[in-house]
């Protein structure tokens, strides 16, 4: 039973809390949420409020009497109302009145000659308000146009990122052969290398033998070369030369 | 329902339908100034008529509540 009293009284409290909502024009201190589905946004304001007749009388009251009286059955009431009034001085015409009919005559001479340019500059102001907002809004909205098309921007880009893939792999897969065929070089020099070193040393050794045996024979030769054998070959070396000497003497 | 769909026969039975707690009266006028409120004032082009009906009514309840101290004023004693 308490729940149901809180429940009764929520709504009463919801409407006579009403939270203004200021923002710029919008003043509004209708309750909000009394019912299940909120508005949001708001409505917008109405254009014009409702009509009043000589700045008085709302134009319902007009309506309201126009089927049974027509047009004129308003005004017919009031000139009766008025008249019963002043007779049986219900209204009393006394000082006040005079001061009433100079106030309402100035009243009604100042609205008729500057109602318009005080309503023009209200309507600027409110046009400022609303220019405000909504050059907030329209730069938000510009904002996010922007973000939009970079965003697409990227993606278009993400499209090249296939390419930008391959010319990667292509770089790789050159240092990759570069790599592989520095190493065969290195491979090859050094085998080279050790190569070389086998035939060097297989030349050494054999230009080793051959000195070594040129050598032994040559000492064996000088040797052998006894002292008597020494006499006969310059001997010999000596006729051979003579027998030259006249010849090359004979040709001259 | 509202007051002007009432028939007069059933006026008695529509005034016992009403909720005369305090909480009731001032729920009643909070809504009576929010449709006056928002059907004259808080409009994008307000007019005079919004402002000079309350002023209006103002001048008329001050005039009912000092008609005892006019009533000498009569220029006539019998009507």
């Amino acid at each position: 039973m308490l729940s149901r009293l809180v429940l009764r009284a929520a709504p009463a409290a919801l409407r006579s809390l009403a939270p203004p909502v200021a923002v710029g024009v919008l003043h509004t201190t209708r309750p909000l949420h009394t019912t299940q589905q909120c508005l949001a946004p708001l409505p917008p304001l109405p254009e014009k409020g409702g009509e009043v007749r000589y700045g008085l009388i709302p134009e319902e009251f007009f309506q309201f009497l126009y089927p049974k009286t027509g047009v004129t059955g308003p005004y017919m009431l009031g000139t009766g109302l008025v008249l019963y009034l002043l007779s049986k001085e219900i209204y009393v015409v006394n000082h006040e009145t005079v001061a009433a009919a100079c106030i309402l005559s100035i009243i009604i001479y100042g609205v008729k000659k500057y109602g318009s340019a005080v309503a023009a500059f209200a309507d600027k102001l409110n046009e400022e308000k609303i220019a405000e907002a909504s050059a907030v809004k329209d730069a938000a909205i510009k904002d996010l146009e922007t973000a939009i098309e970079q965003e697409k921007k990227e993606q278009w880009r993400v499209e090249g990122r296939s390419y930008l893939f391959d010319a990667k792999r292509n770089n790789i897969a050159m240092l990759l052969e570069t790599n592989y065929r520095e190493r065969l070089l290195t491979v090859y020099n050094e085998v080279k290398k050790r190569l070389d070193y086998q035939v060097a040393m297989q030349n050494l050794k054999r230009q080793k033998e051959q000195d070594h045996m040129i050598q032994w024979v040559e000492k064996n030769v000088v040797q052998s070369i006894t002292p008597q054998q020494q006499k006969e070959s310059i001997a010999k070396c000596i006729l051979d030369l003579k027998a030259l000497s006249k010849s090359a003497q004979a040709a001259v | 329902m509202k007051l002007l769909d009432v028939k007069l026969g059933q006026l008695p039975t529509w005034l016992a339908m009403r909720d005369f707690t305090p909480g009731g009266i001032a729920g009643a006028l909070r809504r009576g100034y929010e449709r006056y409120y928002n059907k004259y004032i808080n409009v994008k082009k307000g007019g005079l008529g919004g402002i000079s009906m309350v002023l209006a009514g103002y001048v008329v309840v001050s005039y009912i509540w000092s008609y005892s101290h006019l009533k000498h004023d009569r220029h006539r004693k019998y009507h």
